[in-house]
């Protein structure tokens, strides 16, 4: 076999052209829905890992225990391992999520965790003078964290958060495996309807369409904000 | 509710399908962590190059696994090598994707290990007459790995995590064997009692690096 028939063959095969058109609808939506989950758990995972973090700056002990325990278990545990407890295990109670909230809720539930850490890494990097003085000049402690702490905590925060953020949010293709019509659960279906891989590389295209930017991204942020010594 | 999530017929039943699935987890973790730490290496000691060329190639290849998701990697390799005649187990597949893809993290954070040490370790190394492999071995690798070691740390607990993908390709690790016990059982039970497993085998670890992140934020 020549080497130009065998490139034609692969090209016939993993990038089918009548195929891939035939698809592009199924995974044009694919990309709506990865979309729509990446933003509600960023929003949310984000939001609410800094309000745990807010929280525990108060330092009422039992409170602190209780937001400690619930982010190392949602450190420990594999986010898939969430997300099948918790489509396969509340029907059993009676209340029955769909993939697409089981898949954003344990990923926003994974993100509070890791996001906590790091916003509450920050803020207790600021120096305790800091606090002492902003207190000392009679600002509250309301407006010492916001105005004080937190804009310095936040710099500290982003390069970790960035990563972590990208990282837990290409997790949404793990909702393919409760049937979410996400990406990946279109181009498998595609791929399986078809007999052809083409979709799948589609599919694979589309991830690094959405994710390379939002890497890149994270590179630049990481330089732009590290600390300067 | 004990009854349905925490059932104790049903542990007792499910207890030997979920233990092989653990002693596999255990298994695949021991195999994917040092490849993924061989990928990472071999990419970090070809980053340590100074070509330009070479360090943007490196960094096009680990962006591109890092924008990657490991299942879909996973997925494009189970699923459609297969169309090229070649047909892997989910075993192999999830080693050549792990190697890859944490290969990719692991190289970053070697990466940056190694450029935390100051260039004039390397000299000094140099001129006592090491040659470059032997300064990098004995000089270089070991301060740079403990300048990123909670950062090595950190990615290995996400490397045991993520081996559950392999339930997806039917590697029968701990995610799998509970969801067949499941299955067997129509009980949520071997679900919870494999998410107790990972929570008692990785809590320790999470414990560890709470401690080391906070003391290397105090020594700031």
């Amino acid at each position: 076999m020549s080497g130009g028939s065998g490139w034609h063959r692969f090209a016939e095969t993993f990038l089918n052209t009548s195929v891939m058109l035939k698809y592009l609808p199924d995974i044009l939506s694919g990309v709506l829905v990865t979309l729509e989950l990446a933003l509600l758990v960023v929003v949310t995972g984000i939001a609410a890992g800094l309000a745990l973090a807010l929280l525990r700056s108060l330092a009422l002990r039992p409170l602190n225990w209780l937001i400690i325990g619930v982010v190392d278990l949602f450190r420990s545990l594999p986010p898939l391992v969430v997300i099948v407890l918790i489509y396969f295990g509340l029907p059993s109670i009676d209340v029955a999520p769909s993939g697409f909230v089981s898949t954003w809720l344990s990923l926003a539930l994974v993100l509070m965790a890791f996001s906590e850490e790091i916003f509450w890494a920050g803020i207790t990097s600021v120096a305790k003078g800091q606090w002492e003085a902003a207190r000392s000049t009679g600002l509250s402690f309301g407006q010492t964290l916001l105005n004080v702490v937190l804009p310095q905590a936040i710099r500290l925060t982003i390069p970790p958060l960035t990563n972590r953020t990208i990282a837990i949010t290409k997790g949404t293709a793990l909702g393919t495996v409760v049937a979410v019509t996400e990406i990946l659960g279109q181009a498998s279906s595609a791929m399986s309807n078809s007999y052809n891989p083409s979709p799948l590389m589609m599919g694979a295209a589309a991830y690094l369409v959405l994710f390379l930017p939002v890497v890149v991204a994270g590179r630049f942020i990481e330089t732009r904000f590290a600390w300067k010594r | 509710m004990i009854q349905t999530f925490f059932n104790r017929e049903i542990i007792v039943a499910a207890w030997p399908i979920v233990l092989a699935g653990l002693r596999n987890t255990v298994l695949l973790s021991l195999l994917v962590v040092p490849l993924g730490l061989l990928g990472g290496l071999i990419l970090a000691l070809l980053a340590s190059v100074k070509y330009p060329a070479v360090r943007w190639a490196l960094m096009a290849w680990v962006d591109f696994f890092r924008a990657f998701p490991p299942l879909v990697l996973l997925i494009l390799l189970f699923a459609g090598l297969p169309f090229a005649g070649l047909e892997l187990g989910g075993f192999v597949c999830v080693a050549i994707a792990f190697f890859l893809n944490t290969g990719a993290y692991y190289g970053e954070i070697l990466r940056a290990g190694i450029d935390s040490v100051p260039a004039g370790q390397t000299e000094a190394a140099r001129s006592t007459g090491l040659s470059r492999l032997q300064a990098m071995t004995y000089v270089v690798l070991p301060q740079a790995v403990r300048n990123v070691l909670p950062d090595l740390l950190s990615n290995t607990l996400e490397v045991v995590k993520l081996t559950s993908l392999g339930s997806v390709v039917a590697v029968p690790e701990l995610l799998y064997q509970a969801r067949q016990a499941q299955s067997l059982t129509y009980s949520p039970t071997p679900i919870v009692v494999a998410a107790a497993i990972y929570f008692v085998m990785l809590w320790p670890v999470v414990r560890l690096l709470s401690r080391l992140e906070n003391r290397a934020l105090a020594a700031r």
